[in-house]
């Protein structure tokens, strides 16, 4: 089962119902992936303003980071978040919201990602997530820490 | 101590229902009072975020979290007397721990409360879990800066200080 970046992605995003009811998509140039969230009225949190959910763009973030640990390396099986810190920084806007993520660090067990989202200007982020990842190294390694 | 329950079921009822993401979710109203407020979110297949384990995704409960503790905060208001904030307040930071994967094919109540409020800011912790508030599918920590003016004086909720 060697399968491409493309490839492993494009599967992340299909097999994940959660980022089909979010819309989410992503491109990749190379290795660098910029994960995708058009705007659609379910999303919305603040009808007055209106304004993306702060729990969508914390979620977006957080499966940004999911798909850019299965963009870097063949997983087993899905990573599990450990914990998130998650920023806010602008008022998301009823717009198309993006994200990239960066892997900091990634051991045998763990991944450190850090995650920025914005709209109109990528200097102008809207918010930002630090958050670890428990990575399955092998068939026999279960679940999240007890 | 005296407040306004009306207020309380009003804000309770449209943060249920009047916000669209949580009608998608099809978030439900547990309780509100004075001392914290509890939502709860019921598992749907398209919810899940890993398909091996039929487990929701983190993001359905980091929004449930995020969700509740606004709601908290506008309880915490009420109950000091503040009535219904017709303002907003954003989230300035969410910090969730994800102790265990919530049990596929059950709701997840999240209960919060908001245990500081100051004149600008209020600081919010809660817990999500399927039944059990001593076994937590996940902890949060937050803080919420209000974009207007909040028309009392600050307090805490439950009276203290």
């Amino acid at each position: 089962m060697n399968r491409t970046r493309e490839e492993r992605l494009a599967a992340m995003l299909a097999q994940t119902p959660y980022m089909t009811f979010l819309g989410m998509t992503a491109e990749l140039a190379g290795d660098e992936m910029t994960a995708i969230l058009p705007f659609a009225p379910h999303l919305v949190g603040n009808v007055t303003i209106p304004a993306l959910h702060g729990g969508v763009i914390g979620a977006f973030l957080e499966m940004t980071a999911l798909c850019q640990l299965a963009v870097r390396e063949p997983l087993r099986r899905q990573p599990k978040t450990i914990d998130v810190t998650i920023e806010y920084l602008r008022p998301g806007r009823a717009q198309t919201i993006y994200a990239r993520a960066d892997v900091r660090k990634i051991g045998r067990r763990i991944a450190n990602v850090h995650v920025e989202a914005w709209q109109d200007h990528r200097a102008s982020p809207v918010a930002a997530l630090r958050g670890h990842f428990l990575l399955s190294v092998s068939d026999d390694d279960e679940a999240a820490p007890s | 101590m005296s407040f306004d329950l009306d207020a309380l079921a009003q804000i309770g009822a449209r943060m249920a229902q009047g916000t669209p993401q949580a009608a998608a979710l099809n978030f439900r109203l547990v309780s509100v009072g004075a001392e914290g407020a509890a939502m709860a979110v019921p598992w749907r297949a398209e919810l899940v975020g890993d398909p091996d384990t039929g487990v929701m995704a983190g993001g359905v409960i980091t929004t449930l979290l995020d969700h509740v503790c606004g709601l908290s905060v506008s309880c915490a208001v009420i109950a000091g007397g503040g009535g219904i904030m017709e303002y907003g307040m954003a989230t300035l930071d969410l910090r969730i721990d994800y102790m265990r994967p919530a049990e596929p094919r059950r709701e997840v109540i999240a209960l919060a409360r908001c245990y500081k409020l100051t004149r600008s800011i209020a600081f919010v912790r809660a817990s999500a879990f399927e039944d059990d508030e001593s076994n937590p599918v996940a902890t949060a920590q937050a803080a919420f800066a209000f974009t207007g003016p909040r028309p009392a004086a600050p307090g805490v909720a439950g009276g203290a200080a």
